[in-house]
């Protein structure tokens, strides 16, 4: 009855607009089908055991990916041990200690600022700083570290939310059992962020994994195999990267699409567990 | 003991004080190093000649480094992008914040969450495999490494920042303005344009200048698509970026040529600046009333 008393002009704004947010919306949906079901299609045929578990050789002319996938649990390895500490402290200096506005408001800009510069930029700067003037050369331990500069924004924020919801009476209650400043933080702040650091470390990951520009001139494109000690102080490829030279300068395509399943899975799992951990604490909080 | 406890308490205040600093620290060390690296080359070559130089041949024997055409590549390929991922991004956004049922509106959350957790290479790989010969068959040009081809990658790649932030605006409308508007006789869709969304309106912007800030600092999807010869922007020709002007000369240069790679990092740097900047502004301003 209401509709009927509308003008048709109305009328056709109505139709046209929900049309128009129904195909947005279904484009969107179709878009994440159409990439993940075309890497799946064309990548997991290409994963066998022997690409997963053998490093390349020229001799024999096969190609294996085991370095690349040592690399990357390496350099996440070596940039979650860094980045954790110097996000949460700062994050705890953030909620516990400052108390000027201004250096406060320093912070939060800079890391801001931090979270929007470009990958190449971190790439670029990492390259100049650890490389040549800290002299590490092209090595893991580089590329990790221009990554804890990338990921300290992340982890700091999600530190930071979960800080705010430990309730101020919690504080209140130790100071006034006689505790000092640190042993508050200690014993009630620190166990208080678990949430976050955990939510923080998953996207840190993720963003870690996907990384390819920051790491290309930082860690560089080595493929050899190595234990962790020795494959941190010398060059190697993540799976990113390994990616883009099998795609972009060996033709090698079929590797290339194994790999990108590869990593498309470990997308998935990582927004499914930060999904579900989410709700976890949710659900810890709330009850 | 009541000493030692309070030069403890004082340590401990120093580390965190410097931990909280360190922030701070690594935004100066980039731009410091950014400033002090970039600036050398815009030196030798002259401000005007490096900004408005339309032929970049950096290898050439009598080499020569203008830059304008990674400036208008970039700003063209951003502008076409956020185009094309604004429009979808907003209305699906829309959708998903006011008219989805709760189960297609989680389903859709996900979706989107994967789309922003693909790595840019795979991006770059499908645009390599799929669009690239897909632009050259269906506009009949010679190579489909194109401006036109880094568009559509750089559109869907900052769809996913579009909708959540656009989302998160849109959810944060007071109830009691959508509830007037229909009472007033308003119909659902015209309540969500004409009221929510401009209730939204400055998240709805810091969203498209997200895109923008994700859009002109992308490099490996973009380098993998556009051709990276460093021709002037046209939608059907192989382009170079200024992220990709970087990366692709990084590993083989030396001398000058070097300088001026950092040169446009600097340049590409300020841009940035610019976005954040702006970007700031406007979540300030959406938090503030």
């Amino acid at each position: 009855m209401a509709k009927n008393s509308l003008s048709p002009r109305r009328r056709a704004y109505a139709v046209l607009m929900k049309a128009l947010m129904f195909v947005s919306a279904g484009l969107t949906v179709a878009l994440v089908a159409f990439l993940v079901g075309y890497v799946m299609v064309k990548g997991v045929p290409n994963i066998s055991w022997e690409l997963l578990s053998t490093a390349p050789s020229y001799l024999s002319g096969r190609i294996g990916i085991l370095p690349d996938i040592l690399n990357t649990v390496y350099i996440v390895l070596a940039t979650i041990v860094i980045v954790v500490p110097l996000g949460v402290g700062a994050a705890v200096y953030l909620t516990e200690y400052a108390s000027n506005r201004r250096l406060v408001a320093a912070i939060e800009y800079a890391a801001e600022t931090l979270s929007g510069i470009p990958s190449i930029i971190y790439g670029l700067v990492g390259m100049l700083f650890f490389c040549q003037l800290l002299k590490m050369k092209t090595s893991l331990l580089a590329g990790a570290l221009t990554l804890v500069i990338m990921n300290l924004p992340t982890i700091l924020r999600t530190t930071q939310e979960s800080l705010k919801t430990v309730p101020q009476s919690y504080r209140e209650g130790a100071f006034g059992l006689g505790a000092g400043k640190w042993r508050v933080i200690r014993t009630v702040v620190l166990p208080g962020c678990v949430d976050g650091v955990i939510t923080g470390c998953i996207l840190a990951v993720g963003r870690i994994l996907g990384e390819s520009a920051a790491l290309l001139f930082t860690a560089g494109f080595a493929h050899s195999l190595n234990n962790f000690f020795r494959g941190i102080r010398s060059a190697g490829a993540t799976l990113t990267v390994a990616l883009y030279v099998y795609a972009k300068e060996r033709g090698e395509f079929g590797v290339a699409f194994a790999i990108a399943a590869i990593l498309m899975l470990l997308t998935f799992v990582i927004n499914l567990s930060a999904d579900l951990l989410a709700r976890y604490f949710e659900r810890r909080r709330t009850s | 003991m009541e000493r030692s406890k309070k030069r403890v308490e004082a340590f401990v205040h120093g580390v965190f004080l410097i931990l909280g600093l360190i922030t701070v620290g690594f935004v100066l060390l980039i731009t410091g190093y950014l400033v002090v690296s970039g600036i050398p080359a815009i030196r030798k070559i002259g401000l005007i000649p490096f900004l408005t130089g339309a032929k970049w041949a950096s290898t050439a024997a009598e080499p020569s480094y203008g830059i304008l055409p990674f400036i208008l590549t970039s700003v063209y390929g951003t502008a076409g992008a956020i185009v094309l991922g604004v429009s979808v991004g907003f209305l699906a956004a829309v959708y998903l914040a006011k008219m989805a049922p709760p189960a297609v509106a989680a389903a859709m959350r996900s979706a989107v969450s994967m789309l922003a957790g693909i790595p840019s290479v795979v991006y770059g790989l499908v645009g390599m495999m799929v669009l690239v010969p897909g632009v050259r068959r269906l506009f009949h040009v010679p190579d489909g490494a194109s401006l036109l081809a880094a568009i559509i990658v750089l559109a869907v790649m900052i769809l996913p920042s579009i909708i959540k932030v656009s989302v998160t605006a849109l959810e944060a409308v007071p109830k009691e303005y959508e509830d007037a508007s229909l009472a007033l006789g308003a119909t659902p869709v015209e309540t969500y344009f004409r009221v929510s969304v401009p209730a939204a309106r400055s998240g709805v912007a810091a969203a498209v200048v997200l895109g923008v800030g994700r859009a002109i600092g992308e490099a490996m999807a973009v380098m993998m698509v556009s051709g990276n010869v460093p021709n002037m922007p046209s939608l059907f020709q192989s382009v170079r970026f200024l992220t990709t002007a970087v990366a692709s000369e990084m590993s083989y240069s030396s001398g000058l040529q070097q300088q001026a790679l950092f040169s446009i990092a600097l340049v590409l740097y300020l841009f940035i600046m610019l976005i954040n900047a702006a970007l700031n502004f406007l979540l300030k301003r959406g938090k503030g009333d």
